[in-house]
Formats: structure tokens, C-alpha cells, sequence
């Protein structure tokens, strides 16, 4: 009776299983295997050996590290701007009452939209033509200054419409997070620093902050995991040869290598997969320890 | 007494202060839904006669939908995503309900161990396991078909771990009852708990459906056959060979098509959505 | 139908090495008669809960056997045993409405037993007459109050037509007052349908006043069976003494010695027939009769007037209670002289248990 039990149990989980085992247990042992395999032949299906020169030919390749060094400057610039404007944008909607839950859900719409279609929208209004300079540049030219083509111009234009595009896709999941977590804050306390005469800034910097000091931490380590993921906006805006735009992320480089129409090289591709996960790792680590310092929970 | 007007005044001032910013941010949101909509209705002269890009039209223009279905597949993207879309969706709730009845309501030797290692999966990035899967999917010849499409999308850990969180809130008291009266535990589940995590369900059918229709690297390494395009990569495509020439208010009907689902779900279902995310923490 | 437990006995192993687990339910014995309202009766923890579950199925015994009539139903499944239960907590499922509720078990019929919807209806409009709730059907059960999902977790339980109701702790989550009407509709409903019901409780004047038999447990073991007057006149151990009956009885420290029942060293008793031996002294409330030359002397703490009797709370330097209680009707008068009232007591109402085995010493009056 008991091992019928078992068996019941068991079989409920069996799709699960199935599919996990096939599509995610198996490739996380094989994506290590792959990485060491040498010339390894998609056709064939065969290799030469072991070794680590698909490391070292990744950490060899330009591209690569062109992508290494776009992925690295797009994590540093949009995790805390796009942070700090969330927290920003988030007290705001804090203090109001009327018209508040009409802002949460406005804010919240570029969660739903595909990246790729949206992307296409900022791409035009960056863009320079030969008719027309684009929406930006005619208000860049309104205050006096110089048309940029953002789009196929000078890397850091480039580089601009990636942050400027990525940090408006990430802002409503932080923004929902904060406000939130700021919702979630005892209203007691505010009323208890009130009596004792705080004022808003100290009340926000002793109280607010200290309380959601948490939830910011967690935006922050999944602002960087995200943001080393970058990839489909950036194929947005400059189309998917994204190593002749300079614009390559390491994702992009990854699927690049894999998808070519010889049948790829899973090998290089795995060993950059693997290169980004130790990344991300080290940096996630970093931030939990940072975090253990500063977070008063 | 004046002391007292300086700090409604002051209050006020800050107040408008707050009000302007969300303005500016709310603007900032919907701007290119406006600029993508007003393009998608100037003419293609029109559009391109103008040097200064005017915002707002007096003479808007349906053509450029049509063209968006007559000149490119669209339709046929559009129909392979929601096939996509569907099948997948059901899939993923048929695993997940069965796999978060078992930890949530079965006992059965072992179960700790591998709920514990489910959990240890949500860790691992889609980025690492996806090369195996293309290379997988192409060893068993299920590129440029549905199979290959769907069968690596279907299981979300996260989704078994949030449904079997809320049904195991459900009181025990309820399934001894229905034991009694000799439901089944197909039957349980079917007529009890699934119709009590409704909500629970219906968010996550939602999510999945949003992530469905937004993927793009999945597809793009899958399929090189049009026929098998989703909307992500018909608009990609549409971008790069397009309308035989750079016809930007086509392009932007494209975007509205495939944008507008997306809006409708979101605006009929804001709260779930929004909850839903909030309470997973997940980032899209 | 009458059920029959024999060597009913449940263990529940032990989490890790240094822990010998529990036994909730100790060789129960017990042939239960047909068409009976028992009360399963004890403290909290004492295996009650797992004994309705033994005899539900839910649970499987460590060793025993259960018999419904002559049939041996040891190793038969919940649904197929012919039981209805009632949770403690209803268990009705949330999103089901009143007379969805009571036709679901109905609804689990396969075979033979498959009734058209029409039968299904009528049975369960029957059950819902039964218990008085045909007002109610098309609610939900958060639309309604305690005592009304009461009703609707008995009437589905009672839609099959079980051949024996369980219900656990059926009026501890009702108000007081709710369960003093409960109680009378749980007897009411019991005779009407002549089935065998079983309520677990551990609220003993809720198992005394309408239990046609009780059954008093501690700690997995049956500790008495017999009729609420029975068992409450002639407990067989110091823990039904002291567990039935309200004000609880009033325990002294005592001994007998050469036909005398001593307290301290007042002979509060003649008696003959038992040996020498240090035993526990229990006093019915009613039983003081408060005298100026009473032999039991105590130290006396209050008097509460509650109308048609009087409370007189006191202490003992032989007990280890803070309060003892004596009733005694409003017209005798209790005066304490310099803070000590003395008592005569009844011997009817006078149990004496040995210290040692805390077992019944039974005696008669001198």
C-alpha cells in the first residue's frame, strides 16, 4: 500500500521531470562538457579532444570582448540610474492619493509590451535619415545643440539609446517592487516621526529607507542579473548584426556564435555562456555580502 | 497663524512638485505607444515629406495596415504565435498543476529531496541550458517545427513553486473529507483545489502568455523558415528586408498589430497581472 | 449497526532515535451498540482525534482490528466503509455553494450506486430538510455563520445515508450559545435518523448531557465506558473523578485507617469494608454539608452567590488546589469563625481512590 503511494506521487511528477530532466537538467551538464570539447564539429558531430581553448579563444575574440566591454558599461550605468529614478518615481506615487492607481497601472504597461516592437519605436525616434534628423534630434536642434544619428553614429550615441532604451523597460518591475515595499512600511512609524518633529528628509533617510532597504537590494542583484542578460533590445535597435554595430552584448555573442548557418559552434558558445555565468555569479555574490552589511534585516 | 499658511503653502508646492514629475514620467511611458500609433496612420509620403516629424495627423490613413498584411506574412506570424502561444500555455499548466499537486498534497518517498532540487533549478539561467537545447532540437530534426518550438518553453519551475505554495493552503480537513465521500485525488484536485487557486492559476496562465508572445531568442535560433516565424522575429524581419523599401509607417502598423494583444490582456487584467508580479518578484 | 474495536492500537513512530514517539491510541476495546450517540470524551492530546480517524480510514492501525457489525473493515477504504465525518472545522469546500456542498459526496457514486441528478436532489433536498438549512442553499459557505456550516457539513455527511457518523469536536467553534442549541439539534437529528453517531469532544457537560453512552480517554487509554450518570456516579480512577462534572471535584489527601476516612486528622467518614491504605479523598461540590461541628476544617476564601445556590470557596492545607468548591442551597447559612468553615461530607458523593494506583477504593458507610 505504501508503495503504491510512492508510485502515485511519483507519476504526478513525471511531465515535470520529464521536461526539466530533458531541457534543463541534461543541458546544464552537457553546455560544461561542450565547453570543453575541442574543434568540435557540428556535422560530424565529432571532436578532437579536451582542452580549454574554446575559453581562450573566446577571451581571445574581439567581439567577445567588445561585447564584454558594452555588457559591462550598460550594467554600470542602467542598475543604479534606473534604481535610484525608480525609488524616486515610487515616493512620488507614495505621497499622492488621488490618481495614484491610475499611475501604478500607466506605469506599469511597458512590462506587457514586446521589447522587440517597442524597441522599433525608439529606434525611430533616434534615428537620423537623410529626409528627417528624428524626434530627438529636432529636440536636441530646439535647445541649441548638434544632430547626432544615435543609431548607426558614433558608439557612445549608440550606447546612449541602449541605456536610455533599457532602463524605460526595466523601470515599471522596480517601480511596482518599491511602491510596494513602500506601501508595506507601518504607517505608525510616519506618525511617531511626525510627533517627534522629523522632518520629510530625515524621516526618509532614517525610516523609509532603512525599511525598504531590503527590497532595494533584491532590485539591485536582479537589476544586474538582468542587465548582463541584455540582448533583445539591443537587437531592437541595431538589428541582429549587432558585432558591425559595435553594439554586441555577451547573450548576443553567445547566440551569434551558436547561430550561424554552418550549424554554429556550440563550443565557443558554451564556453561564453559559462564565462558570463561565473560574471554573474561573482557579481551576485559581491552584492549579497555588500548587502549583509548594509541591509538592516 | 502665518507660520501655519507657510506650511500648506509649502506642502502644496510640493504636492504640485510631485504631481509635475508623474506627469513627465507618465509621459515618458506612453509616448512611444503614441509616436508608434500616430506613424502607423501617416502616409508613406506624407511620413517621409516630413523633415520636422509632425505630431499629430489631420488626414490619418489605414493603408499602411493593410500593406502590413498584404506584402509580409504577418498574418501568418501572427497565427503561429498564437498556436505557439496556446499550446504552450496549456502544456504548462497541465505540468505544473500535476507537479504542484504532488509536493503540495501527495506523500511519497523522496519528496523533500526532489523539491529541493526543483528549487535549486530556478537558480539556473535560461542562457546556459539553451545551447544544449539547440543543439538537441536540431539532432532530432525539430527545427522549423512546432514541436521544437514549444517543448523547451513549457516548464517553468517557478510557476510548480508559486501554485504548489498556494495550494498547500489549502486545509488538509478538505481532502480527508473528500476522501470520505471517495473523491479521487484526479478528481480532488479537479473539482476542488483547482477551482480554489483559480486566481493563482489564471496569473500564471497570464505571465505565461505574456512571455510566450514576447519571445524572441528561442525562436530566432529555431526557426530560419518563415513559415514558423513568431511575431518577435517577423518584426525583426520586417525591420531588415521589410517592405522592399524602408517604409517606416508599415513597419510601425506591424508594431501596433502585435502590440495591440498584449495591451488588451494587460488592460483587462491589470490587477492579476500586476499582483502576480509583485508577489513572484519575477522579472520579466 | 453496532462497531466493534478490538486491541485497536495506533503508534506514531518516533522523529529521530532518542524519541519514542506516541501511542495515540492504546489497545482500545470496545463493542459500541447500534443506534447510539457516544461521546468520545477527553483532554486535549489524548488520542481522541486519531481514533475518529482509525475508524474513518483516514488512518490505517498499527495492530487491531474494527468491525462494522460483523464486517471486518480493518483494511477497507474511507469511501468504502459507508461513513459520514464532520470536521472540527467543516471542511466545506469554499467555493461550492450550500446545496452544491451536499450533493458532492452523491456526485463520487459509481456503478450500481449511480443515482440520477433527480434522485441526487431529492436526497440531498432531504438531508438539507433534516438539518434546517433549505433556506440557505444557493449560498456560499463564507455567506455563512458557524452554526449554519455546521448544519451543512452535517448534512453532507449524512446525504449518504452512512451507516455511522463521526463528528470531532462538532461545537467548539461555536459561541456559547450556539452550542447549547447545537447540542440539542446534534441529539435531535441522532434520533431521528437511528444512526450510530460518534462525537469526539473534550468538553465533558457537552459528552454528559447528550451522550446515550460516553467513553473517557487520557492518554491513548480508555480509561471508562458507561452512561453519563454511571460514569459520573461511580468513576473507576481519580482522572474521571476529576474530569467529569462542573465545579470540578474537590481532591484532599487522606487515608484510611481502622474504618476511618481521614483527612489531616479528622475522621471525616465511618466506613467498612477496605483495607488500610493511603488514598485520595474526592468531594463532589454537592456534597459538603456545612456544619459548625463538621469534621473537615478549611480555610475559607469567599462565597459567591449565583441565585437558587451558593458557591463557598475555601482551601485545604491537604490540598493542593488553591480553590475547593462546596454548593449548597441559598437558604443554609455559612458562617466562618475566625476565617474556617467546616463541613460534614456525603458519603454517596465521596470517592476514594488509592494514592499509589489512583484506582477506585470502594468502601461503605459504616
Amino acid at each position: 500500500m505504501m508503495e503504491k503511494r510512492d508510485l502515485k506521487g511519483w507519476l504526478y511528477l513525471l511531465p515535470a521531470m520529464l521536461f526539466l530532466g530533458v531541457f534543463m537538467v541534461y543541458p546544464l551538464v552537457d553546455v560544461f562538457i561542450y565547453s570543453f570539447e575541442e574543434e568540435f564539429n557540428f556535422a560530424s558531430q565529432s571532436f578532437k579532444g579536451y582542452g580549454l581553448n574554446n575559453y581562450s579563444f573566446v577571451l581571445r575574440d574581439p567581439f567577445f570582448m567588445q561585447a564584454v566591454k558594452n555588457t559591462f558599461i550598460l550594467v554600470i550605468i542602467t542598475v543604479p540610474l534606473s534604481t535610484a529614478i525608480a525609488l524616486l518615481i515610487s515616493l512620488g506615487l507614495s505621497s499622492i492619493k488621488p490618481l495614484k492607481r491610475l499611475f501604478q497601472t500607466l506605469y506599469f504597461l511597458p512590462y506587457v509590451t514586446n521589447t522587440l516592437a517597442v524597441g522599433l519605436v525608439f529606434m525611430i525616434l533616434f534615428k537620423k535619415t537623410p529626409v528627417s534628423d528624428g524626434l530627438v534630434n529636432v529636440l536636441i536642434k530646439w535647445f541649441g545643440g548638434e544632430a547626432v544619428d544615435f543609431i548607426d553614429g558614433p558608439y557612445w550615441a549608440k550606447m546612449l539609446v541602449m541605456c536610455v532604451y533599457t532602463i524605460w523597460v526595466v523601470m515599471p518591475f522596480k517601480i511596482l517592487i518599491l511602491t510596494s515595499a513602500l506601501a508595506s512600511v507601518n504607517e505608525d512609524y510616519y506618525k511617531a516621526a511626525k510627533m517627534d518633529g522629523t522632518s520629510k528628509l530625515r524621516t526618509f533617510r532614517k525610516i523609509t529607507l532603512p525599511m525598504i532597504s531590503p527590497m532595494i537590494f533584491y532590485l539591485v542583484i536582479t537589476g544586474f542579473i538582468g542587465a548582463f542578460k541584455a540582448y533583445s533590445d539591443a537587437v531592437a535597435l541595431f538589428g541582429t548584426n549587432l558585432n558591425a554595430a559595435e553594439m554586441n552584448t555577451i547573450v548576443g555573442y553567445v547566440y551569434d556564435v551558436l547561430y550561424t548557418d554552418g550549424g554554429g559552434y556550440p563550443s565557443y558558445a558554451s564556453a561564453a555562456a559559462i564565462i558570463l555565468f561565473v560574471i554573474v555569479l561573482t557579481i551576485t555574490v559581491i552584492n549579497l555580502l555588500v548587502s549583509r552589511k548594509h541591509v538592516h534585516y | 497663524m502665518s507660520n501655519k499658511n507657510n506650511g500648506r503653502t509649502a506642502n502644496a508646492l510640493f504636492k504640485t512638485g510631485v504631481y509635475f514629475g508623474l506627469i513627465v514620467w507618465a509621459l515618458i511611458v506612453l509616448f512611444p505607444f503614441y509616436w508608434m500609433l500616430l506613424t502607423s496612420v501617416k502616409s508613406y509620403g506624407a511620413y517621409n515629406a516630413e523633415s520636422v516629424p509632425a505630431f499629430f495627423t489631420l488626414t490619418p490613413t489605414f493603408e499602411n495596415y493593410v500593406y502590413a498584411f498584404t506584402e509580409v506574412p504577418l498574418a501568418k506570424y501572427f497565427l503561429n504565435t498564437l498556436i505557439y502561444t496556446l499550446v504552450t500555455t496549456f502544456l504548462m499548466v497541465v505540468v505544473t498543476v500535476l507537479a504542484a499537486f504532488a509536493f503540495a498534497r501527495l506523500n511519497f518517498r523522496g519528496k523533500n529531496l526532489m523539491f529541493t532540487l526543483f528549487l535549486a533549478l530556478m537558480m539556473i539561467p535560461y542562457e546556459l541550458v539553451i545551447i544544449t537545447n539547440f543543439v538537441t532540437i536540431k539532432k532530432l530534426g525539430m527545427d522549423n517545427t512546432f514541436s521544437g518550438l514549444i517543448l523547451p518553453s513549457v516548464t517553468s519551475v517557478f510557476y510548480i513553486y508559486l501554485l504548489r505554495e498556494n495550494f498547500a493552503q489549502i486545509p488538509d480537513q478538505l481532502y480527508y473529507a473528500a476522501k470520505v465521500d471517495g473523491t479521487t485525488d484526479l478528481k480532488y484536485l479537479r473539482r476542488v483545489m483547482m477551482p480554489i487557486s483559480k486566481p493563482t492559476i489564471v496569473t500564471i496562465v497570464i505571465l505565461k502568455i505574456i512571455e510566450c508572445w514576447n519571445s524572441y531568442v528561442w525562436p530566432r535560433l529555431i526557426t530560419s523558415d518563415q513559415n514558423f516565424y513568431l511575431v518577435s522575429n517577423g518584426i525583426q524581419k520586417i525591420r531588415e528586408e521589410g517592405f522592399g523599401r524602408e517604409n517606416i509607417p508599415a513597419m510601425m502598423a506591424a508594431v501596433v498589430v502585435v502590440s495591440v494583444p498584449l495591451i488588451v490582456l494587460f488592460l483587462v487584467f491589470h490587477k492579476r497581472i500586476m499582483e502576480g508580479v509583485s508577489r513572484g518578484g519575477i522579472k520579466g | 449497526m453496532k462497531v466493534v474495536l478490538e486491541n485497536l492500537t495506533k503508534k506514531f513512530p518516533g522523529r529521530s532515535k532518542k524519541d519514542p514517539g506516541v501511542t495515540a491510541v492504546n489497545n482500545f476495546n470496545i463493542e459500541i451498540p447500534d443506534g447510539k450517540l457516544i461521546g468520545l470524551l477527553g483532554p486535549s492530546g489524548c488520542g481522541k482525534s486519531t481514533a475518529l480517524n482509525l475508524l474513518s480510514g483516514l488512518l490505517a492501525p498499527t495492530s487491531g482490528k474494527i468491525y462494522f457489525g460483523d464486517e471486518d473493515v480493518t483494511d477497507v477504504q474511507p469511501e468504502k466503509r459507508g461513513i459520514g465525518l464532520v470536521f472540527q472545522n467543516y471542511a466545506l469546500y469554499p467555493h461550492l455553494t450550500v446545496i452544491e456542498n451536499i450533493l458532492f459526496p452523491l456526485e463520487n457514486l459509481k456503478g450500481d450506486e449511480k443515482l440520477s441528478r433527480d434522485e441526487m436532489m431529492k436526497k440531498a433536498m432531504e438531508a438539507a430538510k433534516l438539518v434546517q438549512i433549505e433556506s440557505l442553499l444557493s449560498r456560499k459557505p463564507k455567506e455563512l455563520s458557524g452554526g449554519q456550516q455546521q448544519r451543512v457539513a452535517i448534512a453532507r455527511a449524512l446525504v449518504k445515508m452512512p451507516r455511522l457518523l463521526l463528528l470531532d469536536e462538532p461545537l467548539s467553534n461555536l459561541d456559547a450559545r450556539l452550542r447549547l442549541q447545537t447540542r440539542e439539534e446534534i441529539s435531535r437529528i441522532q434520533k431521528e435518523t437511528g444512526i450510530t453517531t460518534i462525537f469526539v469532544t473534550h468538553d465533558q457537560e457537552e459528552a454528559m448531557s447528550i451522550s446515550d453512552l460516553i467513553i473517557v480517554t487520557k492518554d491513548g487509554v480508555i480509561q471508562q465506558v458507561g452512561k453519563p450518570q454511571d460514569v459520573y456516579d461511580n468513576p473507576t480512577n481519580l482522572f474521571v473523578a476529576e474530569f467529569l462534572g462542573t465545579p470540578q471535584i474537590n481532591t484532599f489527601e487522606g487515608e484510611i485507617r481502622d474504618n476511618k476516612l481521614y483527612i489531616g486528622d479528622e475522621a471525616v467518614l465511618n466506613i467498612k469494608g477496605a483495607e488500610n491504605q493511603k488514598v485520595y479523598v474526592a468531594v463532589r461540590p454537592e456534597a459538603f454539608i456545612p456544619a459548625e461541628n463538621g469534621p473537615l476544617s478549611c480555610k475559607f476564601k469567599a462565597l459567591e452567590v449565583m441565585g437558587r445556590d451558593i458557591s463557598v470557596v475555601f482551601s485545604s492545607e491537604f490540598s493542593d488546589r488553591k480553590a475547593l468548591r462546596a454548593i449548597i442551597g441559598a437558604d443554609v447559612k455559612v458562617e466562618p469563625k475566625d476565617g474556617v468553615v467546616r463541613f460534614f461530607v456525603r458519603s454517596q458523593k465521596t470517592e476514594v481512590f488509592n494514592r499509589d494506583t489512583k484506582e477506585r477504593v470502594y468502601y461503605e458507610e459504616a
